[in-house]
């Protein structure tokens, strides 16, 4: 369940940067959209952005276990426990192909966490939310989940092989998500009143944080431009963001929420629907580490990292004994 | 054979599928907190293989029952003295040692249990056993593998095993004590206490290989799977059972 961080602060890739290095045969790949693939020349400029960006989808994925696990032990029904599982496992599964999608970058997935943990690296905002709710767990899937997906499907046509080749997959199994999230949010407002209401304030706390996930605008991207050049992005925040806001709209009718901005309306002129202004403060202030759970997220992930510490030393010195076993 | 009594099948239906509906309930705590990612995955993916086992066990005890509940009121509508899991699965997770310990030696039951269950004269029961085996043969690998690596690794995960052991293995003679109801049941269902042979053929050699000691001390029978459980359950039901008790026949 990947999100926004595309444009996020971190290393800043220029033009000069592709210019600087020429690399045989990759601006040709590049125009005749052929694949980049780990061993072909690449300029280092796109290497690092490619890091950056397939290692903030792989925190991404690991962070956003979080809030959803937050609701696996009190899930309602044995069914949704389970659907539940099996998708917040698919994220596990998502971060450990997209860290290995990086390492054939020359980057190692102790180096990665290591980012991760020391809060060098970012991770998407919207895992900063808390989930208080059963129904948030149908809105993530539904929302989030959505969001990501337009985010994402463009992805697989991303310039480079290994990167664009786990988007497939990761996209395949992310609708499934986003289908099953719709479908708990429809069988609550088919039920109580108290139900129904529930649906609907978890819609009104995640719409605005969902509608940032697609990033700033495109007038104050810091990487969009390069990105694009690059084949590493198709299409610009704004455009995906409008893209997710015409789509969703219809189902929230469907569903019977209402989503919680006045200003949304359909603007026939433009052929999308016009929506209201993004506190774009409040998103800068997560990124930043302000956000409702940020410390608790990262506290989470580290606790998990120094508690895990003597089983993974552990298992390093029995391969190291067996080893030398072996050797006699 | 004689005709068996209903009764008696849901009751043993229940202590099957209370068992792996808590270890499931325990292991999906892990989710998200595990020591590397792989073990993440396969702690949740062992979660839902038991979530999964427990529902086709209890979606049968409530049809056998006959009066309307399914799998979700069994699971989240009975209290704690209603519950007839193994003492073992609902105890508290502890550290990744003791719930990979706990891991092995309920996997390692299920094994050998499901053998028999294979042949059983129940077609519905044998049927589940035969799809469970399979789950329960990976959860045991992956179980005895660790242990190895755990009991053999350092000074301190070999300390942490033994304590781990030490702290388990009184709970491990509710697994073989048996009842009149398995009695009532034979050829159905296997006697428990002729599991512990087979189950200490797979557990002891893993033990051995971690260089842990078995415990020598015989400590009190735990009753988990007749209702008298320990204080763990409690909250672990409070915590599950929350939102089909706060929001009485709710849609989900």
């Amino acid at each position: 369940m990947y999100t926004q961080a595309l444009d996020l602060p971190g290393v800043q890739a220029t033009d000069s940067a592709v210019t600087e290095a020429p690399c045989v045969g990759f601006d040709e790949k590049l125009a005749a959209d052929i694949k980049i693939e780990p061993s072909d020349p690449m300029p280092d400029a796109y290497r690092k952005t490619l890091i950056r960006q397939i290692s903030q989808h792989a925190h991404s994925e690991i962070v956003g276990m979080l809030p959803e696990g937050n609701w696996i032990t009190r899930a309602p029904t044995l069914k949704r426990k389970a659907i539940l599982l099996a998708k917040v496992q698919d994220e596990g599964g998502h971060g450990l192909y997209l860290y290995a999608a990086a390492e054939t970058l020359g980057v190692s997935r102790d180096t990665m966490v290591a980012a991760l943990l020391d809060g060098s690296a970012k991770y998407s905002s919207i895992f900063n939310y808390p989930t208080l709710s059963w129904a948030d767990i149908g809105v993530i899937g539904w929302l989030v989940d959505g969001a990501a997906i337009t985010n994402q499907v463009p992805l697989c046509r991303c310039s480079y092989g290994p990167y664009a080749r786990a988007m497939v997959r990761v996209c395949k199994e992310e609708s499934f998500h986003q289908r099953q999230g719709y479908d708990l949010l429809v069988a609550m407002m088919k039920g109580s009143a108290a139900q129904r209401a529930m649906v609907q304030e978890a819609v009104d706390r995640w719409w605005w944080p969902v509608l940032m996930m697609f990033g700033p605008h495109d007038q104050d991207s810091v990487h969009g431009a390069t990105s694009m050049k690059w084949g590493i992005k198709r299409f610009s925040n704004d455009d995906l963001r409008q893209k997710f806001v015409d789509a969703t709209v219809p189902q929230a009718e469907v569903l019977g929420v209402t989503l919680p901005d006045p200003d949304l309306k359909w603007n026939a002129e433009r052929g999308h629907y016009d929506f209201g202004a993004i506190d774009w403060n409040e998103f800068w202030q997560v990124v930043k580490g302000n956000g409702p759970c940020n410390r608790e997220r990262m506290a989470a992930r580290i606790k998990a990292h120094e508690d895990g510490a003597w089983v993974r030393e552990a298992a390093r010195v029995h391969a190291e004994k067996k080893t030398a076993r072996q050797a006699h | 054979m004689a005709e068996i009594d209903n009764k008696d099948l849901i009751e043993y239906l229940l202590r099957l599928g209370d068992s792996t509906l808590v270890l499931g309930q325990r292991l999906a705590e892990w989710c998200g907190h595990a020591p590397a990612i792989e073990e993440d995955i396969a702690l949740t993916n062992t979660a839902l293989d038991l979530i999964g086992q427990a529902r086709q066990l209890l979606s049968y005890a409530g049809e056998l029952e006959g009066s309307g509940r399914d799998e979700d009121a069994l699971a989240f509508l009975r209290d704690e003295l209603e519950f007839h899991n193994l003492t073992l699965t609902e105890l508290e997770g502890g550290d990744f040692g003791r719930t990979v310990l706990r891991m092995l030696l309920f996997a390692a039951y299920q094994v050998v249990l499901w053998q028999v269950l294979l042949r059983s004269t129940d077609a519905r029961l044998a049927a589940i056993a035969e799809k469970s085996l399979k789950e329960s043969r990976y959860h045991l690998r992956y179980g005895a593998d660790w242990i190895v690596r755990l009991g053999d690794g350092t000074e301190e995960s070999h300390r942490r095993m033994q304590a781990a052991l030490e702290y388990m293995w009184s709970f491990t003679a509710e697994l073989f004590d048996r009842d009149e109801v398995e009695a009532r049941l034979a050829g159905v269902v296997p006697s428990s206490d002729s599991l512990r042979s087979a189950w200490e053929g797979i557990v002891l050699p893993v033990l051995a290989a971690a260089t842990l000691q078995v415990p020598t001390v015989a400590g009190y029978l735990s009753r988990g799977k007749y209702g008298i459980h320990s204080e763990a359950l409690g909250p672990l039901l409070a915590e599950m059972q929350f939102l089909q008790r706060a929001y009485p026949g709710g849609n989900w």
